[in-house]
């Protein structure tokens, strides 16, 4: 097996055991943030280098090396690289393990990294495990009540999603046999009745489907499977709970896709019914998410609401797939797109929420009082961040819901995208209230906000990326047009 | 990259300098957004100037530019002007450089202030210049953002309430507009208005027309505004500073006529031949429900608001009329109500400012004190009525005959009848603001009240200017809205 296939995960194993050790002996830990942004640089590069080469699989058929995989990998490098960047000003905070955390981020990204190439069940639960594991102790950093609250709420209901994840992978293993995703999809096909190809009728396949869109859900934070969400986001440190909204939700759709793509697309019946669930789940989960977000005073656990709002509107995209003929690949290009956007955005804003929070203490939206006279342009990062969750031009945000809705349309969901675009102008009403706050009311001090140069960089990264992707999303959306699926 | 898109980009452009530039003293930022607003108008009476007129260039687009933009979506940058478009831009540039006139006087954070107000006009210039549906789109969508900050920054009264309401109702009307250019974007697989409108005829639909007719006009109707949807109108024009009103009124309910003409009616014929009796009927209850209001306002903005329903309802019934006049003069109206509601709004802002006073009931007899103002003022009313020699005389008589005399609505001449009565309300609320303003006997503690001052002189007069040559020779608009409307009027001439 050639090596370079396998380039990036290797990396990021070797680098963070290297983190770990060198904590030991490093005593400005700003080295080891350096370190493993260098390293994630390099596993980036690897993962670029593998970008259009000929679509494989490497160990025995477990992972797959396809442009979707690729694309995934530079994805989640480019969010920890600014994670850590943006971490600088909150690691102070921790009383110790300032190695740990960024050897955790590290594995957190390499779970990540496998899951987006997972193509058999048994590592996709291994890899889904490592990414949770990680991220278990990350949400506890703080260790003060809330963050351990946060911890143990977030171990506690993720193993139930797990168990539930699990028992559905069993019932699917137990009905065709295999636990490889190309398989899977053969042992279906050759169950069909010959006198109608089309129709399959096993409850106990469909309650292992169904019981792994429940178990996957709890990973993209879908309603009714969301309720850690908001007390998890609030207690965490505020750069996990970006991480968690952004990486951890994009794993959870880069696995959901390609299980539910390799497995069970054909035959369409098949494909049609879970299409069909993931569509009137959407439409519940971004209704239930924005209604919700009005609310809160609090503004991480806005954004947390907002984002299983968002989570919402990516699963539209999902619903496309499963409702698509089977070689039309807009929807997937329109789920990509949006994930990228999204995380542009929402990056942008909890980074935003990190600076401004750190100077008046608070995560409290009212807080945020005059932010527009303090520091105009850190105000103006959040506004840009926020318009573009609402998605409103010229953000990424507006592309992004354009392109993943217009294939939805194409593909009769125009009674989803209806509601997802009322629920847009819903959503306008709590965004607008945090630009309100900052902009319009008066300011409690008159200090400017300072932040590090590592979040500032970040900061504008992602400001940089919502704009280039608002305006020109021409080049983006060619690659997540090429970000195809290796077929099993 | 051409005339149109210089001129769409260069507020824009003055924006960014404007908030970016650190050090800039107050004088400096309203002579940059003078100069950013001032070129984009030249070149705009230019391209008016140059445009072709005549037979051979019915419908045709001029200056067109068409780049392409997202090859995904099949999305391009297709700017270009036709004759229903081009005295739009226009107005949004006389507009766009005379508010910043306008806005001399304001004090408050006007860094911002002027960023927002230009990055507004060139959302509004996009609109009018776009040919493209996602770009069209985009620039609708941009505009809510510099309006809500506007309002509710430098507003008065319930600025907060009404700017989240302005926001709320827009967003609820593109929410939709956006589910019919997808499914219309479905159907055709091209963004681009003009080839949709040529080739949608021959093409079978899957989503029935009738249904992306709605769901886009939706977005147009709570723009224009077309009853029962103009809640959101008085509340906005009241509470806005007086340069977004005069933007409001003059241009941006201008975007609903524009988009319901461009892509309604010219995309959707037969549809809008079938509904028309439909949204005749709304205008004329907007025309008459609007005047009756405003007679019984007495917060001085609010009126002029008010009115503004009214006035929008001739332009909807010129449009569903479908008649070459009537749409002809459906744009005129367009046109002269952005200029004469524009000056009403302007000098009800100087009254307020002068005499800090807005409520009709403790105004009076300041002509005495401002006769100037009082002049210019009762000009404005007498053109928002309908006065011969105005423009907003010739708009309202090519609206009423090209509506009585069109044969594609049955009944239609009873509604025009009904509609023309608006004409008779508006006479009385116009007079009966002017004469509770202005006359009456003159009050002690309005004395010390300023007259205009030379600046104020200098926009004033070029509204009035601008007024009275429309009215006195109309052919200078008609030409060119004739050229663009023919091709669409014809359609339904069998």
């Amino acid at each position: 097996m050639n090596l370079a296939l396998f380039a990036p995960e290797i990396i990021l194993a070797v680098l963070a055991v290297l983190v770990i050790i060198l904590d030991l002996f490093i005593q400005r830990k700003g080295w080891l943030a350096a370190l493993s942004i260098v390293g994630l640089l390099i596993s980036a590069g690897f993962a670029v280098g593998l970008w259009n080469e000929t679509p494989r699989t490497i160990f025995n058929s477990m992972l797959a090396v396809d442009n979707y995989a690729v694309f995934f990998k530079i994805l989640f490098s480019g969010i920890a690289i600014l994670v850590i960047l943006a971490s600088k000003d909150y690691v102070s905070r921790f009383p110790r393990f300032q190695g740990e955390y960024y050897a955790l981020i590290l594995l957190s990204a390499l779970g990540m990294m496998l899951m987006a190439s997972t193509t058999e069940l048994i590592s996709l639960f291994v890899s889904l495990e490592l990414v949770n594991l990680s991220l278990y102790s990350l949400v506890g950093f703080l260790k003060d009540a809330k963050s351990t609250e946060a911890s143990l709420k977030y171990l506690l209901l993720s193993a139930v999603a797990s168990a539930v994840l699990l028992f559905g992978m069993a019932l699917v293993y137990g009905f065709t046999g295999y636990t490889q995703l190309g398989d899977i999809a053969v042992a279906i096909q050759s169950t069909l009745p010959a006198s109608d190809p089309n129709v399959l009728t096993n409850p106990a396949l469909f309650l292992g489907l169904i019981l792994m869109i429940a178990g996957f859900g709890f990973k993209i934070a879908m309603v009714p499977f969301h309720m850690w969400v908001p007390d998890v986001y609030e207690g965490a440190p505020t750069p996990i709970t970006a991480y968690l909204s952004v990486g951890s939700k994009a794993a959870g759709f880069a696995i959901i896709l390609r299980v539910f793509y390799s497995a069970f697309i054909l035959p369409g019946s098949l494909s049609l019914d879970w299409g069909m669930v993931l569509a009137v789940l959407a439409a519940v989960t971004m209704t239930a998410g924005n209604i919700i977000a009005i609310q809160q005073n609090n503004i991480k656990r806005m954004l947390g609401y907002s984002s299983i709002a968002q989570a919402g509107y990516v699963m539209v995209g999902l619903a496309t797939v499963g409702l698509a003929p089977a070689a039309a690949t807009a929807g997937q290009s329109g789920l990509l797109f949006f994930l990228l956007s999204y995380s542009f955005t929402n990056l942008g804003a909890f980074f935003a929420i990190i600076a401004i929070s750190n100077k008046v203490s608070s995560d409290q939206i009212n807080d945020f009082a005059g932010m527009g006279k303090r520091s105009p342009l850190m105000a103006l990062a959040l506004t840009l961040c926020l318009i573009s969750l609402i998605g409103l031009p010229p953000a990424s945000g507006f592309v992004a819901k354009f392109y993943i809705f217009s294939s939805a349309v194409q593909n009769n969901l125009l009674w989803l995208v209806i509601i997802a675009v009322i629920n847009s102008v819903i959503s306008a009403y709590y965004y607008l209230r945090v630009v309100k706050v900052m902009w319009m009311n008066e300011p409690a001090a008159a200090d400017s906000v300072e932040a590090s140069g590592a979040l500032k960089i970040a900061l504008l990264l992602s400001c940089l990326g919502v704009l280039l992707f608002g305006i020109a999303p021409g080049i983006a959306m060619h690659f997540t047009s090429l970000a195809k699926m290796l077929g099993l | 990259m051409g005339y149109l898109s210089a001129i769409v980009f260069l507020p824009v452009i003055g924006a960014i300098l404007i908030a970016l530039i650190p050090g800039l003293g107050e004088r400096i930022i309203k002579r940059l957004a003078a100069v950013f607003t001032f070129i984009p108008l030249a070149l705009t009476v230019y391209l008016f100037v140059i445009f072709q007129r005549g037979q051979g260039f019915n419908g045709a687009l001029q200056f067109e530019v068409n780049l392409s933009w997202i090859p995904q979506i099949n999305a391009f940058y297709h700017l270009g002007v036709d004759g229903i478009s081009l005295p739009l831009v226009l107005l949004m540039a006389i507009l766009g450089f005379l508010v910043v006139l306008i806005s001399w006087k304001v004090h408050l954070r006007v860094r911002e202030y002027f960023a927002w107000l230009l990055l507004l006009e060139t959302s509004i210039l996009g609109v009018f210049a776009s040919l493209d549906l996602l770009l069209f789109f985009l620039f609708w969508e941009i505009e809510v953002i510099p309006m809500y900050f506007l309002i509710s920054i430098w507003g008065t009264g319930r600025r907060e309430y009404s700017a989240i309401k302005y926001v709320i109702y827009t967003l609820f009307g593109s929410a939709f507009m956006l589910a019919g250019i997808l499914a219309l974007y479905f159907t055709t697989g091209s963004l681009d208005m003009i080839e949709i409108a040529r080739t949608i005829g021959s093409i079978s639909t899957a989503i029935p027309l009738t249904a992306i007719f709605f769901l886009l006009i939706i977005g147009f109707a709570i723009k224009l505004p077309v009853f029962p949807l103009h809640t959101w109108l008085p509340d906005a024009h009241t509470d806005a500073p007086t340069a977004v009103s005069v933007i409001l009124a003059g241009a941006l309910l201008k975007m609903g006529g524009y988009g319901i003409i461009r892509i309604c009616v010219s995309i959707f014929p037969q549809v809008a031949k079938t509904f028309a009796p439909l949204f005749i009927i709304l205008a004329v209850i907007g025309i008459l429900y609007g005047a009756a209001l405003t007679l019984r306002q007495t917060d001085l903005k609010r009126l002029i608001a008010y009115s503004s329903v009214s006035h929008m309802g001739y332009v909807l019934l010129g449009i569903f009329a479908l008649s070459q006049v009537s749409l002809v003069g459906a744009s005129l109206q367009m046109f002269s109500h952005g200029l004469v509601t524009g000056l009403l709004f302007a000098m009800a802002g100087l009254v307020m400012h002068n005499a800090e006073e807005r409520n009709l009931l403790y105004l009076g007899g300041l002509a005495k004190q401002t006769p100037l103002i009082a002049l210019v003022f009762s000009i404005a009313g007498l053109a928002s009525l309908g006065l011969p020699l105005t423009s907003g005389f010739i708009a309202e008589f090519l609206v009423f005959v090209g509506s009585f005399s069109s044969t594609t609505v049955a009944g239609i001449k009873i509604y025009t009848l009904l509609a023309a009565f608006g004409v008779v309300l508006a006479a009385g609320y116009i007079l009966w603001m002017i004469q509770r303003v202005f006359f009456g006997p003159v009050q002690e503690k309005f004395n010390g009240v300023k007259d205009a001052d030379n600046l104020e002189k200098v926009y004033m007069f070029i509204f009035v200017g601008l007024i009275l040559l429309v009215g006195i020779y109309p052919a200078v608009l008609t030409d060119v809205f004739n050229s663009g409307i023919l091709p669409v009027a014809q359609i339904f001439l069998h």
